[in-house]
């Protein structure tokens, strides 16, 4: 058998883990809101008090042929393929924002259907993978 | 059995291990880099900017993993009073802290190009900076605290406090939306990484885990030194 110090610093120290994850589980729960980095158009929609004055982030896809560019505004749709929010913009845009690839605009809303974007973020997916295959891709779905 | 653990015998197998993992690493390190650099296809979306990836998520993956070991060790140490286990806790910490940074640095630098921002609070990135931030207490708990069984035991109370933060970081980015994108790796499941990518990231990864363990090693053949000259004095 253990001896009965060794047995007393396990139970302590179980104790303690049980009672430190509990503990962070709870904040974090409590948090879970705070720690979403943006709101998809679906969750804007059902909040039902929005402050409008303040700075948000939303995220989704640019929905396909919706971009479109004149010399004062980029203007766009983004959608999580429930809702949609139309989004516009001035100033440049980083390297892999392009129609339906994954977006973040950090600004404010004027009502729910319409979102003045200050700064576009693009979101990369999970997949890596060669030009060619990609072009290969391509001609299959064709 | 016994004999094994005795300090001594540790010391000569470690002056081995040194030797065996100085003698392949600079080929290893050439193969990986020429593989990783030139070898590999640019990315469909991203271009060349995809190789930061291959130090990136080598980076990442052994910074988790050593502050898993340190945890661990800890918690046994904790538990049974193993001299050898805080040893080698101890040693482990500065190469984890370090490719903990190099994950955040080379991330960031990647950040700007695809993202389009060096920085953001999502849930990834700041669990990330808080694990480098436990190194950091676990680290400095070692240095500050004079009394080496306080010292020991308050950086092992840390280490177990920073395990919890393991999950919260491997599963950011499926329980809360993030800018960080999912995994691409999966180990049940197909990965959505080409394998023409993958071959040249495992391969930068053994490289890295070596680089790893040899700093590891060092580290512990000092420690062991040190307590060694201690006998001594006391004798």
């Amino acid at each position: 058998m253990l001896p009965k110090k060794v047995k007393k610093r396990a139970s302590l120290l179980s104790i303690f883990f049980i009672v430190s994850v509990l503990s962070i589980f709870l904040i974090l729960n409590s948090l879970n809101k705070n720690i979403l980095y943006f709101n998809s158009p679906s969750d804007i929609r059902l909040n039902k008090n929005i402050n409008f004055d303040k700075k948000i982030r939303i995220g989704g896809m640019v929905k396909k042929d919706s971009l479109k560019i004149n010399d004062q505004e980029i203007k766009f749709v983004i959608t999580d393929f429930k809702n949609e929010i139309i989004v516009s913009f001035t100033g440049t845009v980083p390297n892999l924002f392009a129609e339906g690839k994954g977006v973040v605009a950090e600004g404010k809303l004027l009502d729910k259907k319409f979102f003045v974007a200050n700064r576009i973020l693009a979101k990369h997916d999970e997949n890596y993978m060669p030009p060619e295959i990609k072009n290969i891709m391509k001609e299959n779905a064709k | 059995m016994l004999n094994f653990f005795n300090n001594s015998n540790i010391f000569i197998w470690i002056e081995k291990l040194i030797n065996f993992i100085n003698s392949i690493f600079f080929a290893l390190l050439l193969a990986a880099l020429s593989f990783a650099l030139i070898f590999s296809p640019p990315d469909y979306l991203q271009g060349d900017s995809v190789r930061i990836m291959y130090v990136h998520v080598p980076s990442a993956w052994i910074g988790l993993a050593s502050f898993t070991c340190i945890a661990l060790l800890s918690l046994i140490n904790f538990i049974f009073k193993i001299k050898n286990f805080t040893l080698i806790a101890k040693s482990i910490a500065p190469i984890g802290l370090m490719f903990t940074c190099i994950a955040i640095v080379t991330g960031s630098i990647w950040g700007q190009p695809t993202w389009g921002t060096f920085w953001a609070w999502d849930a990834r990135i700041t669990s990330m900076v808080i694990l480098a931030l436990f190194y950091f207490i676990f680290i400095a708990s070692h240095k500050l605290i004079s009394q080496e069984e306080r010292a020991n035991k308050i950086s092992s109370v840390i280490a177990i406090l920073g395990l919890i933060n393991i999950p919260i970081i491997k599963y950011s980015v499926e329980w809360w939306s993030t800018l960080h994108q999912p995994a691409s790796i999966k180990i049940t499941g197909t990965s959505t990484i080409h394998p023409s990518m993958l071959m040249p990231l495992l391969l930068m990864f053994l490289v890295l885990i070596l680089y790893c363990a040899l700093i590891f090693l060092m580290k512990y053949k000092t420690e062991i030194i040190r307590i060694k000259k201690k006998n001594l004095k006391r004798l």
